[in-house]
C-alpha cells in the first residue's frame, strides 16, 4: 500500500510516530503512579525538604541560637502586644529567647522529617526480613514472629519512650530515630507476612518453584516487586507514626534537646504561655508546618493506596 | 485444637487472645523495669541529692543511703527485685510518689484515671459515629454532590496529631473568642459531686479537648468505612434489594451500613494505642486532670515512680481494650463465629 502512494506513506509514517508519542505521553500520565493525590503529597514533602535544604544557604541558620535576634518580634505586617511592628530582618518573627522563627523552621523541619525517615527505614528493613521469614518458613518461626508483632503493636511507643527519656536522659536525633524504629516494624511485618502467604499460592510463584528458582530468588525477584506499592505505603505510614510520636515526646519537653525540632519549638511556646501572650506565630508556624507535612504524608499514602488497590481508582 | 466453644466461639481463640494479652503486659512491664536499670544514675543517690538540694547539708549521708536502698529494695539481687516488682504490679502497688511524698502512686492514678477514661469514651464514641456516617455517605451513590466534596475536604485533618488541633482550637475558642475555658477539667469554684453546676462545668471544660480529638480521628473511621462500603455495594444482596425496589435510604441503613460497620470495630484495636497517647498529650496542653497532666507533672518533678506507674496503667489500658474488642467481636459478627475462625 505504501508503494502505491509514496508521499502518503511518509506522511502517515510521521503521523503514526506522533500518535505513538502522544499515546506514550498519555500512558505515562495514565500510570497509576501519576495520580493527583500522590503527586500533590509528594510535592508538599519535597517542598518542605527543599525549604529546609535551600533555606540553609538563603537564610542564616546561626539565628537559631539563643539571643541571636531581638525578643518577641511578630512576623512582618503584624504587631505584638507591646505594639512593636515586625521587621523584615526576621520575617516570621522571633520568640522569647531571641531565636529567629524562620531559622528555627529551616533547621527544625528537616530534623523532624529525618527522625521519621530513620525510624521508618530501620523499621521497614526489620519488617521485610521478619515478614518474609514468617510467611516463607512458617511453623514455629511464624508463630513466634506473629505473636511478637501482635504483642508489640499494642504497646504505645510514647509511654516506653517517656520511661526511657526520664531515666536515661538526653538523646540525639539519630538515637531518637533508632529508638522509635523499635516500635515501627510490627505493621510492615504483618502486612508482608499476609501478602507473602497469599502470594505463595499464586501461579507465578509455583511456576518459579517448579523451575527450580532458589528461595532467595523467589522472595526478592518474584515476590518483592509485587509488594513495592505496599512497601512504599507502609514506609510512609510508619514514618508518619514515628513523626507523630516524636512530636508528642518533644511537646512533653523530652526528645532531642540540643537541636531544634518542630515539636521542641511548640513545647517552648506552650511552656512560655505563648497562647496567653498572644504570640501566635511562635506555636502557630511550627503547627502549620507540621500540619502541612502530615497532610502531605497522608496524600502520598492515599495515592499509594490507589496504586496498590485498583478498586479505589476513579474511572 | 479442641472443638469446645462458648456460644460458638472456639475456646482456642479465647485462649490465644488471653495469652497475647498477658504476654503484652508482661513484656511491657519488663521493658519499663529494665530501662531505668540501664541508667548510670543510682536512684538512692538521686533521692539523697534532692534532699541535700533542699536542706543544704545532710547529716549521716552514708547511713541514709543504706536506709534508702533497703527501703526501696535496691540492696536485693536483681532477680528478686524483678519478682517483687511483678508481684506489686498485680496489686497495683507502684510505691510512693517522691514529689507528693508519701502519697501512694496508685492513689494518684486512681484519681486521674476516671477523667482520662471519661474523655476517651466520649470522644471515641463521637468520632466513631461521625466518621462512619461520613464514610458511608462518601461511598453511597445517592449522596448529594456537596457532601461528596465536603467530607473528603474535612478529612485532610485525619493525619494531624490531636495536640496540634488542640492548640488551634484552644487559641481560637478559648484565648480569642473566650467561649470555652482555657485549661482545667472543672471550674475552680465548683464542688465536685452530682450537682448541675459541676456537671455543666465538666462538660464545658471537656468540650475543647474532646473536639480536638474528634476532628482529627473521625477521618480514620471514615476512610475505613468508605473502603468497606465500596465492597458491600457490589454484593448480591444489595443488588437484590435494589431490584426489589426498596427505598435507597432503607438499603443504606439496613443492608449496607449494618454489614460494613462490623470490621470497623476491629480497626479500633489497631488504633487504640495512638488514641490513648494522643489524648494524653491533649490533656497535657489543656491541663486536664487526667493521666496526661499527671505524667507531665511527674516528668517535671522527675517523679519516676509516678511515670512508671502511669506508663504501666496506660499500657494495661491499651492491651485491655484490644483484648475486649477481640473477645466481643465474634459475638457481634456471626460470620466469624460460623465461618471457621480464620
Amino acid at each position: 500500500m505504501a508503494d502505491a502512494t509514496g508521499m502518503g506513506g511518509v506522511v502517515s509514517d510521521a503521523d503514526e510516530k506522533a500518535a505513538r508519542r502522544r499515546a506514550k505521553r498519555l500512558k505515562r500520565f495514565d500510570s497509576p503512579w501519576m495520580n493527583p493525590k500522590l503527586l500533590t503529597g509528594a510535592g508538599i514533602i519535597v517542598g518542605i525538604l527543599l525549604f529546609g535544604l535551600l533555606g540553609r544557604f538563603l537564610w542564616d541558620p546561626e539565628l537559631v541560637f539563643i539571643g541571636s535576634a531581638p525578643l518577641n518580634l511578630p512576623p512582618v505586617g503584624f504587631e505584638n502586644l507591646r505594639g512593636e511592628p515586625g521587621s523584615p530582618a526576621h520575617p516570621l518573627g522571633t520568640q522569647s529567647s531571641g531565636r529567629d522563627m524562620l531559622a528555627l523552621m529551616i533547621v527544625g523541619a528537616p530534623n523532624t522529617l529525618f527522625i521519621g525517615v530513620i525510624a521508618s527505614l530501620i523499621g521497614m528493613t526489620i519488617g521485610i526480613l521478619l515478614g518474609f521469614s514468617a510467611g516463607f518458613i512458617g511453623g514455629r518461626t511464624d508463630d513466634v514472629i506473629r505473636v511478637l508483632s501482635d504483642v508489640m503493636i499494642t504497646i504505645p511507643p510514647l509511654m516506653v519512650l517517656i520511661v526511657f527519656q526520664t531515666s536515661i536522659g538526653e538523646i540525639g536525633i539519630l538515637m531518637m530515630g533508632v529508638l522509635l524504629s523499635g516500635f515501627m516494624w510490627q505493621s510492615p511485618t504483618r502486612l508482608i507476612r499476609a501478602q507473602v502467604l497469599s502470594m505463595r499460592q499464586s501461579g507465578y510463584v509455583r511456576m518459579a518453584k517448579l523451575s527450580g528458582a532458589s528461595t532467595f530468588d523467589i522472595m526478592f525477584k518474584e515476590m518483592l516487586p509485587n509488594l513495592v506499592p505496599y512497601l512504599f505505603g507502609s514506609f510512609i505510614a510508619i514514618a508518619t507514626t514515628a513523626i507523630v510520636t516524636a512530636v508528642g515526646l518533644e511537646t512533653l519537653g523530652l526528645g532531642p534537646q540540643r537541636v531544634p525540632t518542630l515539636g521542641r519549638v511548640i513545647y517552648e511556646a506552650i511552656d512560655s504561655a505563648a497562647l496567653l501572650r498572644n504570640m501566635w506565630w511562635w506555636w502557630g508556624i511550627p503547627t502549620a508546618l507540621l500540619a502541612t507535612m502530615f497532610v502531605g504524608l497522608l496524600l502520598v499514602n492515599l495515592g499509594l493506596d490507589e496504586v496498590a488497590n485498583p478498586k479505589l481508582r476513579k474511572v | 485444637m479442641s472443638n469446645r466453644s462458648i456460644a460458638g466461639v472456639p475456646l482456642s481463640y479465647i485462649g490465644n487472645r488471653l495469652f497475647t494479652f498477658f504476654l503484652t503486659v508482661l513484656i511491657a512491664a519488663s521493658v519499663i523495669w529494665i530501662i531505668p536499670r540501664l541508667s548510670p544514675v543510682d536512684p538512692a543517690e538521686a533521692m539523697l541529692g534532692r534532699m541535700a538540694a533542699g536542706a543544704g547539708f545532710v547529716e549521716n549521708a552514708d547511713q541514709i543511703l543504706v536506709d534508702l536502698r533497703a527501703r526501696f529494695g535496691l540492696d536485693e539481687p536483681l532477680w528478686k527485685q524483678y519478682v517483687v516488682y511483678l508481684k506489686n504490679l498485680m496489686v497495683f502497688d507502684f510505691g510512693v510518689s517522691v514529689a507528693n511524698f508519701p502519697t501512694p502512686v496508685s492513689q494518684m492514678l486512681a484519681a486521674a484515671l476516671p477523667w482520662t477514661l471519661g474523655l476517651m469514651i466520649f470522644s471515641v464514641l463521637i468520632a466513631f459515629v461521625i466518621g462512619n456516617a461520613a464514610g458511608a455517605f462518601m461511598a453511597w451513590q445517592e449522596t448529594p454532590r456537596i457532601w461528596k466534596i465536603a467530607i473528603p475536604a474535612a478529612m485532610v485533618f485525619t493525619s494531624i496529631p490531636p495536640i496540634l488541633s488542640g492548640l488551634l482550637l484552644m487559641w481560637l475558642f478559648a484565648a480569642q473568642l473566650e467561649w470555652f475555658p482555657l485549661t482545667g477539667s472543672y471550674g475552680l469554684f465548683e464542688t465536685p459531686g452530682l450537682n448541675w453546676e459541676f456537671i455543666l462545668s465538666v462538660i464545658r471544660h471537656g468540650t475543647l479537648p474532646a473536639l480536638s480529638i474528634v476532628v482529627v480521628t473521625f477521618g480514620f473511621w471514615a476512610l475505613g468505612m468508605r473502603g468497606l462500603m465500596t465492597t458491600v455495594q457490589s454484593e448480591d444482596y444489595v443488588q437484590l434489594a435494589k431490584a426489589k425496589g426498596l427505598r435507597p435510604r432503607y438499603i443504606l441503613y439496613r443492608y449496607m451500613i449494618r454489614n460494613a460497620i462490623l470490621p470497623q470495630v476491629t480497626a479500633f484495636a489497631l488504633k487504640v494505642g495512638l488514641l490513648v497517647t494522643g489524648q494524653i498529650l491533649v490533656e497535657r496542653i489543656f491541663s486536664y486532670n487526667g493521666m496526661g497532666k499527671l505524667i507531665y507533672d511527674a516528668i517535671l518533678n522527675q517523679d519516676f515512680a509516678v511515670i512508671q506507674g502511669a506508663s504501666y496503667i496506660v499500657i494495661l489500658m491499651t492491651a485491655a481494650s484490644v483484648l475486649i474488642v477481640d473477645l466481643i467481636y465474634p459475638f457481634i459478627d456471626p460470620r466469624i463465629r460460623h465461618g471457621g475462625g480464620q
